[in-house]
């Protein structure tokens, strides 16, 4: 994970300074580049921005891409579209619950994995869906799971 | 000038004003929530529903933020309209039900109890405080968190924000009294998540302080 530099955050800032309505822009980057949303940035980009902050809170909560925790090492996302719903997603997703032993949305202490519900990743022939760190897994079920995971953990 | 008919009156009007004002200035009654005369329409409540008659048939809009015009024939309680405002109000009933204002709503477009259930929440999320903060006070000290069935009223970050004047405004303007005086102003409260850590004082606009001096 990258650090905390408020000499990175100007210069994304400043690289944005030509944009009328640079808030999405600048939220996206800062977002790619440290994972996540830590309040004290918001507060920077907010002032830097001239946008209030409850404004800034607004859209950091609106959008699934933005997070305000910071996310585990793997990101495993489950769609609960209505394709992979009616094939049996919801229990793909309980399954990652308790192997994880966290909620949807949640990081495991460890900052190893996020866990995170998707609507639908218009590859509804092939489910239920899940995605590990962007890597697309058709037909899910609870066994294939376990090998996903196991997959992940010799890998790291 | 222009003209138009809603329920079967002609209206002469000036151009740049919503059916609903030009209808409340001819005391033609259209129920609203999340309406409000000092601030600008924002067509969240769904309740100001009303048809028109257009070439292509009949067309259902919010008449806070549609303007008149010349020639427009409007209705303001069809058969559709009805149904879509006991819909609203039997969805508020769902999530507010306990709240006297709410009651008194649905009662007005018919509706006495609901076939849904919901969380319970005094807050329905009119936004009136969020955009009295922002239009009014000019501060946007609280805003719209989350979104579709989470959507709470919140400070940045659910913690008191320096923004917050405690001009209260937001308290005057909330229908439903779900912000009261001490979620601003008294520490140990945390109703609407606002934990504001001020030492109660005067609004730093109008020097307006709340227990009297």
């Amino acid at each position: 994970m990258n650090h905390f530099s408020i000499q990175n955050i100007r210069t994304i800032l400043n690289k944005h300074k030509d944009n009328k309505t640079p808030l999405l822009a600048v939220m996206e980057e800062l977002q790619s580049y440290y994972g996540y949303l830590p309040r004290e940035m918001l507060i920077m980009v907010s002032e830097r921005l001239d946008v209030p902050l409850s404004q800034v809170h607004s859209v950091a909560t609106f959008y699934h891409g933005f997070s305000l925790h910071p996310q585990g090492e793997h990101v495993i996302q489950a769609c609960t579209g209505t394709a992979c719903h009616v094939r049996g997603g919801i229990h793909v997703l309980d399954h990652l619950k308790t192997k994880l032993n966290i909620q949807a949305g949640e990081t495991t202490s460890d900052l190893e994995y996020t866990l995170e519900t998707i609507n639908c990743l218009g590859a509804c022939a092939v489910g239920p869906t899940v995605v590990t760190d962007g890597k697309y897994e058709g037909h899910m079920t609870t066994s294939k799971i376990d090998h996903l995971l196991e997959k992940i953990e010799q890998e790291s | 000038m222009i003209t138009l008919t809603i329920n079967d009156k002609t209206i002469h009007t000036q151009v740049g004003r919503s059916i609903l004002e030009v209808a409340r200035d001819n005391a033609i009654w259209i129920p609203t929530l999340c309406y409000h005369e000092a601030l600008k329409p924002y067509g969240g409540c769904r309740l100001c529903l009303v048809e028109l008659e257009t070439p292509r048939g009949s067309r259902v809009v919010s008449s806070c933020t549609f303007p008149a015009e010349d020639g427009m024939v409007v209705h303001t309680n069809t058969k559709t309209i009805q149904q879509s405002r006991q819909i609203v109000a039997q969805l508020l009933l769902a999530r507010a039900g306990h709240v006297p204002f709410i009651r008194e709503l649905a009662a007005s477009v018919g509706v006495n109890d609901t076939p849904y259930t919901l969380p319970q929440d005094t807050c329905v999320l009119c936004a009136r405080c969020v955009r009295a903060c922002q239009e009014i006070v000019g501060m946007s000290a609280i805003s719209i968190a989350n979104r579709g069935s989470d959507r709470v009223v919140v400070p940045p970050f659910k913690i008191s924000s320096a923004d917050c004047i405690e001009c209260t405004t937001c308290v005057l303007v909330c229908p439903t009294d779900a912000i009261t005086l001490d979620d601003i102003t008294d520490s140990s409260r945390t109703v609407h998540e606002w934990q504001s850590e001020y030492a109660r004082g005067a609004c730093r606009l109008c020097e307006y302080t709340l227990n009297g001096n």
